[in-house]
């Protein structure tokens, strides 16, 4: 039953691509000479004057160009024209230091909060107000501070994926059941030991879902902070493209960017089913 | 001293108890006077802020105590302050006022002498059954080996009768076996004390019953002192020596303490043949029907240092007022 099921959702799935595929290649094909021109000036002007072929790049394009870009991801030639696996991997590797720093200091803080009532109504006000700051009005003060542009992008990273974490690991360790606290209680279990052993494990669930939630955050973030810092990443290449007007580059980029957000989601889905435990 | 139990059972026989009033009774001040005081409860409170600045008082000045080896079995109305009472003589909850004495030590907090059966069986859901216990175990014995750790953790899951269902997790057993779980966690640590707040409550009358009979044997083969809390007047029958009834909160008090006059070799199945049976159940609901609503304004001189003591047999009965004198020395002692 849920095979079939599973085997006929996959069926609609590919119609429905095929259908969207197939409605941009009619949308953008060309539709034969529409002016009769000397070849000099035809060539000049592009297929898009000449063959009625309209500016958007068919799924034909932008397939024979994704397979260039995939047969070369790491080939660099200078600052303007680097692989698109340099790209993603600097967008990756700046989500991965923002977001790490963001676990080091969400997790424990988090912890800290959802312990003591003293701590969490002495943060709160804090939190309220930075929480919905966006992480981009943080970018000219993180520059002047910080000098740097890759730096103040981990910076951004840090800064957008540290509430969900924080907020989640606080809400996850105070809403522990009372009776599991109190199982460790009448075993004399230390406050520390009582921490790993069964805060940890009651919270995990929580804790991951907010691990989870900042994750896409920081993949959406990255690419509005590299768009603005520019250099290197996957958002610097959407803007770069976008001024080289090469759209067939920018949709590329764009498919990546939803592929390598998916990854990162399912990572983290795998780690939360993992601590996840059926009561 | 310590070998206090089958005396105190030996007076609370029927057939001493019928041999005349005053030589029953002499023995019976004698047999106090021997009895330490395994569980001192002393004029503890408990007060909850109330809805206008003032405050609820759940019960005030409540004294109980209990020998080594007894089964106390506490009944009354929902809300009256059973858990409460409970939860103080774990240590998971401070009494406003008052103290708890233990073994001859005021209890502060929560100890592994103390072992707790909870009411909704409070497993840890992401551990199996062998890592509840296990957890326990190490608990209390922090240097033991993984190896000894699980043989010991074995054995009490055994003993509740798990044998097989070792590495399941609680979500894939049923709630007896949840519940056997955590006995044997309660076991496992060989506690002196066993507290159960209603730990059968949420079962078949079946597996009640099962368990009821392992908790019985359990505590009987290994001289366990245990308090518990139930809504089950044929539980209380079965399993305590000693029937604590309260009356209704708010500012319930311990209005009697019933001494089982069944012989401790009783059975479940057969417990309603008994002589003594009806008179014993038929005094239990009377109180929780009627008398738990009325007591306090019926009894405006109820002492709760000497709650009455009452016996109930063939015929009406028996109230005997708890000797003074003989309170106050074992106070002494326990201090
Ligand atoms: N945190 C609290 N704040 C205020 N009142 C409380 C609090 N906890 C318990 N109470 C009150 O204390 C009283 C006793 O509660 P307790 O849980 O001991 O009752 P109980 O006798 O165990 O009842 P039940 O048989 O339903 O389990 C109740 O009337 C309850 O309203
Ligand atoms: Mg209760």
């Amino acid at each position: 039953m849920t095979s079939s099921l599973r085997f006929r959702a996959a069926i609609v799935s590919i119609a429905l691509f095929l259908a969207f595929v197939g409605t941009w290649h009619i949308a953008t094909r060309g539709t034969g000479a529409v002016a009769s021109m000397s070849p000099e000036y035809a060539k000049l002007m592009g297929l898009t004057a000449t063959q009625g072929k309209s500016a958007m790049p068919g799924p034909l394009d932008v397939g024979s160009k994704l397979w260039e870009h995939l047969k070369r991801p790491f080939y660099d030639n200078g600052p303007n024209d680097k692989g698109l696996g340099i790209q993603l991997g600097h967008s990756i590797a700046r989500v991965g230091l923002g977001y790490f720093l963001a676990v080091i200091v969400a997790i424990p803080l988090g912890f800290l909060i959802g312990m003591s009532p003293l701590i969490n109504k002495a943060l709160d006000p804090f939190i309220q107000i930075l929480k919905p700051i966006s992480p981009l009005a943080w970018m000219p003060l993180a520059l002047y501070t910080i000098k740097d542009s890759g730096l103040s992008a981990i910076f951004v990273i840090f800064i957008c994926s540290v509430w969900p974490m924080l907020l989640n690991t606080a809400f996850g360790v105070a809403a522990v059941r009372k009776e599991w606290i109190n199982v460790a209680r009448t075993l004399e279990v230390g406050t520390v030991r009582r921490a790993f052993t069964v805060i940890l494990p009651a919270a995990a669930p929580t804790i991951l879902t907010g691990m989870r939630i900042s994750i896409g955050i920081a993949w959406l973030v990255i690419v509005a902070a590299e768009m603005l810092v520019g250099g290197t990443g996957i958002g610097y290449f959407v803007w770069n493209e976008w001024n080289n007007l090469s759209i067939t580059n920018v949709i590329i980029a764009i498919l990546l960017i939803g592929v390598v957000g998916m990854l990162l989601d399912q990572i983290l889905a795998r780690f939360a089913r993992m601590v996840t435990f059926p009561e | 001293m310590r070998d206090g139990l089958p005396e105190n059972h030996c007076f609370t026989s029927p057939r001493l108890r019928g041999a005349g009033g005053a030589r029953g009774r002499a023995s019976f001040v004698g047999a106090i006077a021997m009895i330490e005081k395994f569980i001192s409860i002393e004029a503890i409170a408990k007060r909850y802020p109330g809805a206008n600045g003032g405050e609820i008082a759940v019960f005030e000045n409540l004294w109980l105590s209990m020998a080594r080896g007894e089964f106390g079995c506490v009944i009354g109305h929902s809300g009256c302050g059973k858990t409460t009472v409970l939860n103080i003589l774990a240590g998971l909850d401070q009494p406003s006022e008052g103290a708890v004495i233990v073994d001859g030590q005021a209890i502060e907090g929560t100890s592994l002498d103390r072992a707790v059966i909870f009411q909704s069986h409070a497993l840890l859901p992401w551990r199996t059954v062998l890592g509840n216990v296990a957890y326990a175990v190490t608990s209390k014995w922090r240097d033991w080996d993984r190896a000894k750790v699980k043989a010991h953790a074995q054995t009490f899951i055994d003993l509740v009768g798990l044998t097989g269902a070792e590495h399941k997790r609680p979500s894939e057993l049923s709630g007896g076996m949840k519940q056997r779980v955590g006995i044997a966690r309660a076991l496992s640590i060989t506690p002196k004390i066993m507290l159960m707040d209603e730990p059968f409550s949420a079962l078949d009358a079946l597996t009640r019953g099962t368990l009821q009979d392992e908790v019985r044997r359990i505590c009987l083969e290994t001289g366990q002192t245990a308090f518990m809390i139930t809504h089950d007047v044929d539980e209380a029958i079965y399993l305590a020596d000693k029937i604590f009834l309260m009356t209704n909160g708010p500012g319930a008090v311990l209005a009697e303490i019933v001494e089982n006059p069944l012989p401790k070799d009783r059975g479940r199945i057969d417990l309603h043949r008994h002589p003594y049976y009806y008179a014993l159940r038929n005094h239990i609901v009377d109180f929780l029907v009627s008398r738990s609503k009325t007591f306090t304004a019926e009894n405006p001189g109820h002492d709760p240092r000497n709650v009455l003591v009452a016996r109930p047999g063939l015929g009406e009965p028996t109230i005997v007022p708890l000797p003074k004198a003989v309170d106050n020395s074992a106070q002494a002692i326990a201090r």
